[in-house]
């Protein structure tokens, strides 16, 4: 074979080869959506997290606008101490209310900011005050057996 | 009595030591291409013949069976997200199955039997034939001129025909699962989109088929390489390259995965 044609055929090789890899990472992989840009880090407590996972999302009026960093437990006052990088585009105010939401009945939770009112902004390093733990469907269930079963003891 | 335990003992003694001792002889082998690969690239043509040996040439058993591995988890995996009524998930079954384990693993194991056993058995004859000792008296170094060659060739190669089988693998479940089943397409990318990761999943899975590859051509060129220059030897050596290379893929891909996937 020729110098060429086998040139020619190992070039072809390497682009199909190159390309595969480019097609995994824009249209398979998140590359292109992924916010490489900046971000600033948060601090929220929730008493129970629930089911929520390092690198969740983290959305405001259904929009992801940064993901769970970290997630650790403080040893002092009982709670999760929750790191957010959110995306530097994006502003909240210092009272915003961070949710733990589940999407779908049965599928991955993820934190959900409702906007307050205040004037000053969350700053890299601030914790949210306001925050609500998870659903527990056990808790919510036994909760509504037992207003059933008192319920239920009144009318005798 | 006494006779046959110091003999089964020194049987036992022999064979580890002998496989040490070819296990030290294979790792300043693979010393030797790396200290010798300078001529395999500065002659980049050496290097781009055996691309295209093994390579290209393995294109089209790549490719078609990563269509097909594709397919079969398009249907598969359907059939069990179906039960919990989960279908949109497909993509990323399919997406994550094969960029993280079976485009790297499937593709390295047709690999080491497509062109690893080509290899042993072209260094194997050449050595047979006393071509590697005709190189020697013509002052031309055969590790450089023949081993180091074949070894990059293969280590290039690979991770693009793992990537190749990883692309024609979702191609081949879109077919199944979209075309054919009917799974919403736009549910289908867009949490394919939403769960791989590049560096967590796609990254790791190049690195993988990396790491494949220099198995895969450190034990071909070694195996033909140590053959015996016989009909019978190089045909032994062929059968070890396969054996060998099939084994330390499988061993490998499971201690990458511990390192890689594991934790949150």
């Amino acid at each position: 074979m020729s110098r060429t044609t086998l040139d020619l055929w190992v070039g072809f090789f390497v682009a199909v080869g190159l390309g595969a890899l480019l097609f995994l990472a824009l249209k398979v992989g998140n590359m292109a959506s992924a916010s490489s840009g900046d971000t600033y880090a948060i601090q929220a407590k929730f008493d129970n997290i629930g089911g929520l996972k390092v690198r969740g999302a983290v959305k405001s009026a259904g929009v992801v606008v940064g993901r769970v960093a970290e997630i650790r437990f403080d040893p002092e006052a009982y709670v999760a101490v929750v790191t957010i990088n959110l995306d530097a585009r994006y502003k909240f105010p210092r009272d915003t209310f961070a949710t733990i939401n589940t999407s779908g009945l049965l599928g991955e939770q993820y934190i959900g900011f409702e906007v307050g009112g205040d004037t000053a902004m969350l700053k890299s390093g601030d914790t949210i005050k306001k925050t609500q733990s998870a659903v527990v469907l056990e808790k919510l269930i036994s909760q509504f057996m037992f207003n059933k079963a008192a319920e239920d003891g009144g009318k005798k | 009595m006494d006779n046959a335990i110091v003999r089964t003992l020194r049987g036992l003694g022999e064979k580890v030591t002998s496989r040490i001792w070819r296990l030290g002889y294979a790792s300043r082998f693979f010393l030797a291409i790396l200290l010798h690969s300078g001529t395999s690239l500065r002659r980049i043509n050496l290097t781009i013949r055996e691309i295209y040996f093994t390579g290209v040439l393995s294109l089209i058993i790549i490719l078609v069976s990563g269509m097909f591995v594709g397919m079969v988890l398009g249907l598969q995996g359907y059939d069990t997200l179906q039960r919990y009524g989960s279908t949109e998930a497909l993509g990323v079954l399919v997406s994550l199955s094969l960029v993280r384990e079976l485009g790297p693993v499937v593709a390295a194991l047709l690999f080491a039997s497509r062109a690893g056993s080509a290899i042993t058995a072209e260094i194997g004859m050449m050595k047979a034939t006393e071509q590697l000792s005709a190189m020697e008296m013509m002052a031309v170094d055969p590790i450089a001129r023949v081993v180091a060659p074949r070894f990059w060739g293969g280590v290039i190669s690979m991770p693009l025909l793992a990537a190749l089988f990883s692309a024609m693998g979702i191609f081949g479940g879109y077919l199944v699962g979209v075309q054919l089943i009917g799974v919403d397409e736009g549910s289908f990318w867009s949490q394919m989109q939403a769960s791989v990761d590049f560096r967590e999943d796609i990254l790791n899975g190049v690195i993988k088929s990396f790491v494949f590859g220099v198995i895969v051509s450190w034990v071909a060129v070694f195996e033909g390489y140590d053959a015996e220059p016989t009909a019978e030897g190089v045909s032994g050596a062929t059968t070890r390259t396969v054996v060998t290379s099939s084994l330390a893929i499988l061993a490998a891909d499971f201690i990458l995965t511990a390192f890689m996937f594991t934790g949150s």
